[in-house]
């Protein structure tokens, strides 16, 4: 059978697919986020973490062959960072927002220097899962290209309900989020869960940024990033803390930042860069409509300085 | 309690007393202010030796990588020119978030009210060009520059006040979508046919761009920002609305039960900072480019933020502090032609003065030198 032409119902298909690919780095981002602000800490540098990741991740993959390599660097260089940020954060009088601002500067500036000579080579990326097998329309098929990274993003978001509710190392950084005092008098480091954390946040974070590079849009350049790292941190306070909201908003996201390539594919091109901006509007729009000035935000660690 | 204080005067010095004479309140403030001097100039030099310690690992001597960053940055008459020329833009965007950090809030957005402020000045320059004498054309480019970067940055202070919606991640959202803005404009509605592969919009007539400071080859739009420190001194420091601020940064609990409008300082405080900031990308449209289009982004919001945070979110400290990155900025390309670095080793070199300001932080009151004895 010949391609089918789908005209207007590229548009959805488009929007669900992108859901997918352009929602799996904020899905990585913000579950890292979520654990981290769960022990009580914002970790607003997971931009240059993301930045940092996609970038050592893109070179590793040039330089061994290897794309899974790169996933793995990637990780471990975001939980450097991560511990980079809790190290600072546990001098005191240290302010950990001012010190996620700093991280953010200068893990996007290592990354562009460290990235200079990656621009042009092209690195092996990882390869997709083709599902929509079964389907003689080119467009399905092409949304049904999944990557491997977003079903171990999609296991992660229950694994991580299960951890925080039911495993004794879920129920201390819970603890730790909710009163460091409580944790202290019960004999637990609270520096140490917290750097625990802010590492294990850091690695997720590196990895959605290495899916940047090595999957969608699959190569390395200063542009790659634009705010998807801050947006996953805000993407958690929208989801309440809850790792399952945080699944389904980055889905949302990921729809909202394909509508503008998927209208442009349909020959609608005024408000491109409006439309490439909707994950934006939609995160301002959502804080807007769910936080209050009168009490505190259900769900929210006590410890949390951001909603205080 | 004023009266007890001037009681115990330096006459009364060698008495032992329970309230602190004024002698010692004074020399405490003079040891926390040579603290705040101290501390972060210590900083900086540590993080000078880091990045040598970086750029070694690229087989650079550190020794030339100092002495090209002092010639490119005030080895000259020229480079002193090309400093502060690059240190205006920095002086009102670390106001941006200097103004409402004295309000207790966190505003990192300066990069967006530079966006929107350069925008809206050559969205009202272009038709006041053709009608109205420069004087005028500068004026309404100003004016319309600081009301666009201040509703920018009001609004987000605004959904703080009145949504509790976090105005450090509200103001970086508000960024992303005023580079957007700016793109959809330059490249749709407002765009100059005649500009090809670099989309912007139609050029402001010569006569109308601001400028230079008489004997220098460095635009007024210095003394702009230079004025705006200074007037934001005087509001903060020495006036009672400043007072009141400044309470509502200590404690907004507190400000609240003394009976402090506290909304309208937050809006007001917000709208100064982003006015400051969009003065910044007016000044940049009117002194530099001539004309708006995606360059504007440059990133002078973001380097505002670290000079506002080693200034320690103080008006006045802001000026030497501005200069001071704006001569790394000019060195920059010093450091790119002679010791062939690459251009973002200044973003590296940004993040690491960063990085340690902010340890440098939890040495505060660690000295005993800045702390004269209790009695």
């Amino acid at each position: 059978m010949a391609d089918v032409g789908i005209g207007w119902w590229g548009v959805p298909l488009a929007v669900a697919a992108g859901a997918v690919r352009a929602g799996t780095p904020f899905l990585f981002v913000s579950l890292g986020e979520l654990l981290t602000e769960k022990s009580g800490r914002i970790n607003l540098g997971l931009e240059g973490t993301l930045v940092m990741g996609a970038m050592s991740g893109y070179g590793t993959a040039y330089l061994t062959g290897s794309p899974w390599l790169g996933v793995l660097v990637a990780g471990i260089t975001g939980s450097l960072f991560g511990a980079l940020h809790a190290g600072l954060c546990s001098l005191p009088r240290v302010n950990d927002i001012a010190v996620g601002i700093a991280l953010m500067l200068f893990g996007t500036g290592l990354a562009f220097y460290l990235g200079k000579p990656l621009i042009q080579p092209q690195a092996p990326t990882l390869p997709a899962l083709h599902l929509g097998w079964w389907s003689s329309i080119a467009a399905v098929r092409d949304a049904l290209k999944i990557n491997g990274l977003f079903i171990v993003g999609a296991l992660l978001a229950p694994a991580i309900v299960w951890l925080l509710r039911s495993t004794r190392w879920g129920m201390i950084v819970r603890m730790v989020g909710d009163s460091a005092d409580a944790a202290r008098a019960m004999g637990y480091s609270v520096d140490w869960v917290r750097l625990l954390a802010t590492m294990t946040g850091g690695f997720l974070a590196g990895i959605g940024g290495s899916f940047l590079s090595l999957y969608y849009p699959g190569s390395w350049s200063e542009g790659l990033s634009s705010g998807q790292g801050i947006t996953a941190v805000a993407l958690v306070i929208f989801a309440r803390w809850s790792p399952m909201n945080c699944f389904y908003a980055s889905l949302l996201f990921g729809g909202a930042g394909a509508l503008g390539p998927a209208l442009q594919s349909v020959g609608i091109h005024s408000g491109y860069y409006l439309f490439n901006a909707a994950p934006y509007f939609l995160t301002l729009f959502i804080m807007v409509l769910t936080s209050s000035s009168e009490h505190r935000l259900s769900g929210a660690p006590s410890e949390l300085s951001i909603t205080r | 309690m004023t009266s007890e204080l001037i009681a115990g005067d330096a006459a009364a010095d060698d008495r032992p007393a329970v309230i602190p004479a004024e002698s010692v309140i004074r020399r405490d403030a003079i040891g926390r202010a040579a603290e705040a001097v101290v501390i972060p100039l210590g900083a900086l030099i540590v993080s000078l030796l880091l990045f040598g310690v970086f750029v070694a690992f690229a087989g650079i001597n550190p020794l030339d990588l100092y002495s090209a960053m002092v010639l490119g940055s005030f080895g000259s008459w020229f480079s002193v020119q090309n400093t502060l020329t690059l240190a205006s833009p920095l002086v009102l965007t670390a106001l941006c978030t200097a103004l409402p950090a004295q309000a207790g809030l966190m505003v990192i957005g300066g990069e967006g009210a530079f966006v929107i402020g350069g925008l809206a000045a050559i969205a009202v320059g272009l038709p006041l060009s053709t009608a109205a004498p420069p004087a005028l054309v500068q004026l309404g480019m100003a004016i319309a520059g600081m009301a666009a970067g201040g509703a920018w940055i009001a609004f987000a202070g605004a959904l703080r006040h009145w949504r509790g919606v976090n105005e450090t991640i509200s103001t970086l959202l508000l960024t992303y979508i005023g580079i957007a803005v700016l793109n959809h404009m330059v490249e749709g509605v407002m765009r100059d046919p005649a500009s090809l592969n670099k989309p912007a919009t139609h050029a402001l007539p010569n006569a109308d761009m601001i400028g230079n400071i008489p004997g220098m080859d460095v635009h007024m739009g210095l003394i702009y920002g230079l004025i705006f420190c200074v007037i934001a001194y005087i509001l903060f420091f020495h006036t009672t609305f400043g007072f009141a601020a400044r309470m509502v940064g200590g404690n907004p609990r507190a400000a609240r039960l003394a009976g402090l409008a506290v909304g309208r300082i937050v809006m007001i405080v917000t709208t100064l900072a982003g006015a400051a900031g969009g003065l910044a990308g007016m000044v940049e449209v009117a002194a530099v480019q001539g004309r708006a289009s995606a360059t504007l982004a440059a990133g002078y919001g973001y380097t505002g933020i670290l000079v506002a945070f080693i200034a320690r979110q103080n008006p006045l400290a802001v000026i030497p502090v501005a200069i001071l990155f704006g001569g790394i900025n000019a060195s920059g390309g010093l450091l790119q032609r002679r010791l062939d670095l690459p251009d973002a080793s200044v973003l590296v070199l940004q993040g690491i003065i960063f990085v340690v300001i902010l340890a440098s932080e939890t040495l505060f009151g660690r000295f005993k030198i800045f702390r004269p004895k209790e009695n």
